[in-house]
């Protein structure tokens, strides 16, 4: 078989397992439902090898295959096919989301048991893998922006999973309204790029762009800029990073899938695959990169004040996710991408390690009541220190090679790439300093009560409860289910962490500086039109960006080691002493109130003015004025409806006879 | 004889009819009225056939005969209705179709 039809194949066994799970959902029992999604999972991403090694073996000059099923919309000028686009890329996002997530989907069987809505979440996660592949298999902007808003729609329902609880419905709603806003950007960047190339699929736009655009002019920049907000609303950069610390009130392994290893690295695959436009448009290429750049700096520095687990590893996902995409608009594609596997590595596998935690805590995510869980539950604290090693850069670890490798490359470019260079740096302390923050309160200093209790080997068990707001909850479907499952205990949820960690560790030799380059090589087929193909770090820059990342990283652990570990307190008495910073870093950088202000009480109060105004006065005289006309009208003709029979006939009498008469005089 | 008496006659009779429709309350009498303007007209038609010496006249009378035929099954088959639900005999106390 091509490595098309193993394309076909990877999308359709996520859609069959939705399916089959959705329509049978009755008839499952126990985990039935969680084996057959994962096996779905597990069969794509052993049809995406499939599709590897086919393509592997074809000549690299013909490496970008296309297929397609049917003409999906074929009008005058516009042409397009329910196509896919098998090429290095592809494969490579392929094979990252349904490996990752096949990984999850078996520590969910476990994790997920005790839930009464077991079925409907294997469902819909068979489903939110599905949209991905679709989006990054995808061969023109129609199937990838279907792909794309399945995608949020996945999102959304699994965001607002435990559907009883009001905070998580708020933040569904919240994640697809900024979905859609990036949704609309994607359309609008597709409409434009159809009306200028006439192509809708990628190899003939890209192929015709550089003849149509001239670079930087507008219409490009414009384009870019367009694809720019689809981007950022995915992978929650700023501004439209709001949703994502909120969407950590989807159940645990889903912020590890969706929420930190595949679909909010979809903006950065968006980017690298719209490459060729986005190198006819540096202006624009600079702007993303200098968001990703803020991005993760502002991400890193409010990580370090959130007291809620799951949100600091949120903020630390659009962190990374800043690195990447700072990476991408510097045509760092391979190193941006190679980030891109690590991190969906070690951030599953620190996902994983903290749904162990919180189940470990009864539910509970607050960092100030864990300490001294690593007797207790020594699996998950391997896990997630080697999560936390590979997030904090350390060298030797996934995350050091890929990260360092990014920032050289922004070296190398020279100029105002320093910058990146310099601010890159700053946010690797950061991250090392957050990073370990959480494990040295989370795991070090004395047994916190659920540790002691775990460690006589009884799990905690508390009344159950909003993790957020301490609303009393029940366990029936909606809300979560009433037994928690740790890592220690259910062989299902070690695994995946196992293989994980050892991936967190030794993900990064495929790309060692100087030594190896897998992933350059692999995606090269996907870049070689790039003017920055030939682009080589010289050993100087590589040699400084490894040395100052593992001292960056180091130091970061080191200060870390002596905030929480050797003088507990420090971070309480700077919080005291600098109210304003920690008060704006709490605040989230004012984020949140500056949109409640610029557009949720606008539109409140535009809602109260239409209600009380508009509807009042113009709506309601509308209905009342058409209902007076009818009334004034029907008692004008009531009259000639008096029921009485003789009268009817002496109308009709009267009228024949008139019309005769009429006829008559006409006539003669 | 000159069409003139018949025409006369016929709507003499049709007349009749009419004023009986008009002026009566009994259903009865106004269907024996309804049939009286019926057949008022059924002699036009037929003093008309007998002056261009066709059948068209005719025939239309025998189709109006017809239909007083169906009129007058379905008029006395509500009338009998009437006695059965013991309805009053007057058309003018039966409005409640009114607007």
């Amino acid at each position: 078989m091509s490595a098309t039809t193993y394309g076909w194949l990877v999308l359709a066994f996520p859609l069959a397992g939705s399916i089959v799970v959705a329509l049978a959902w009755r008839s499952l029992p126990g985990r039935a439902a969680g084996l057959i999604g994962s096996a779905a999972i597990g069969l794509a991403f052993l049809n995406a090898i499939a599709a590897l090694i086919q393509l592997q073996g074809e000549p690299a000059e013909e490496r970008i295959l296309t297929s397609s099923l049917w003409d999906y919309a074929v009008t005058s000028g516009v042409d397009v096919k329910l196509g896919i686009l098998i090429d290095p890329l592809a494969v490579f996002m392929a094979l990252v989301v349904s490996g990752v997530s096949f990984l999850i989907h078996v520590y969910s069987v476990a994790y997920m048991e005790s839930d009464r809505g077991y079925r409907r979440y294997f469902s819909y996660l068979n489903f939110f893998v599905f949209s991905m592949l679709l989006l990054v298999l995808a061969g023109n902007f129609v199937i990838l922006i279907i792909g794309w808003a399945f995608v949020g729609f996945a999102s959304y329902a699994l965001i607002s999973f435990w559907y009883r609880r009001r905070t998580a419905t708020a933040a569904g709603m919240k994640a697809f309204v900024i979905n859609v806003v990036g949704d609309v950007g994607l359309v609008l960047a597709a409409i434009l790029l159809q009306r200028d190339t006439g192509a809708l699929d990628f190899p003939t736009a890209f192929e015709r762009a550089p003849e149509v655009f001239t670079p930087n002019g507008w219409p490009i920049v414009a384009i870019c800029l367009l694809i720019m907000v689809g981007a950022f609303a995915k992978s929650a950069q700023i501004p439209l990073h709001t949703w994502l610390p909120d969407a950590m009130e989807g159940p645990t392994p889903v912020s590890a899938l969706i929420h930190a290893a595949t679909m909010v690295t979809a903006g950065v695959y968006l980017i690298a695959r719209t490459f060729p436009l986005f190198e006819l448009a540096p202006t624009a290429a600079d702007i993303s990169a200098a968001i990703g750049v803020l991005t993760f700096l502002f991400a890193a520095s409010v990580a370090l004040v959130v007291t809620d687990l799951k949100r600091i590893i949120a903020y630390s996902t659009i962190s990374q996710i800043g690195y990447m995409i700072a990476g991408v608009s510097i045509a760092a594609y391979g190193a941006g991408l190679f980030h891109l596997m690590t991190h969906a590595f070690f951030k599953a596998l620190m996902f994983m390690a903290a749904g162990s935690v919180i189940a470990a805590m009864a539910g509970s995510q607050n960092i100030d009541r864990m300490s001294g869980l690593r007797r207790a539950m020594p699996l998950t604290f391997v896990g997630f220190l080697i999560a936390a090693l590979a997030l904090g850069a350390f060298p030797g670890f996934s995350g050091y090679y890929s990260k360092d490798e990014i920032l050289a490359l922004a070296a190398e470019r020279g100029g105002g790439y320093w910058w990146i260079y310099i601010a890159g740096t700053l946010g690797a302390l950061l991250t090392a300093i957050y990073a370990f923050r959480m494990v040295f309160r989370c795991f070090f200093g004395p047994a916190c009560p659920e540790a002691r209790e775990l460690e006589q080997g009884h799990l905690h068990h508390a009344e159950p409860a909003n993790p957020i707001t301490g609303e009393p909850e029940d366990t029936d479907v909606g809300y979560p289910g009433p037994e928690h499952h740790i890592a220690e205990r259910e062989f299902s949820m070690a695994v995946p962490m196992v293989l994980l960690a050892v991936l967190s560790v030794i993900g990064g030799v495929v790309q060692i500086p100087e030594v190896t380059h897998v992933i350059e090589s692999f995606l090269e087929p996907t870049f070689e039109e790039s003017r920055f193909a030939g682009l080589e770090i010289s050993g100087g820059i590589e040699a400084l960006a490894l040395i100052v990342g593992a001292i960056s990283s180091l130091l970061g652990i080191g200060i870390a080691y002596v905030l929480w570990i050797e003088s507990p307190g420090t971070t309480v008495d700077l919080a005291r002493r600098l109210p304003r910073l920690h008060g704006f870093l709490e605040h989230k950088w004012y984020f949140d109130e500056l949109y409640d202000l610029a557009f949720v009480r606008p539109a409140r109060a535009l809602g109260k003015g239409a209600s009380g105004v508009f509807e009042r006065v113009v709506i309601q005289g509308m209905v009342g004025g058409t209902t007076a006309a009818v009334r004034m009208g029907n008692s004008l003709v009531r009259v000639a409806q008096s029921g009485l029979l003789r009268y009817y006939a002496l109308l009709l009498l009267v009228g024949v006879g008139g019309l005769a008469l009429y006829f008559l005089v006409v006539s003669s | 004889v000159d069409i003139g008496w018949y025409l006369v006659l016929s709507a003499f009779i049709f007349c009749i009819g009419a004023t009986g429709v008009l002026t009566r309350r009994s259903p009865l009498v106004i269907l024996i009225c309804l049939e009286l303007m019926l057949n008022g007209a059924n002699l036009a038609l037929a003093a008309f056939a007998r002056m261009t010496g066709t059948a068209d006249g005719q025939v239309f009378a025998l189709i109006v005969m017809i239909v007083a035929a169906c009129e007058v099954v379905i008029g006395l088959g509500l009338i009998v209705a009437m006695f059965r639900n013991r309805l009053p005999m007057d058309v003018d106390e039966m409005s409640e179709l009114k607007g």
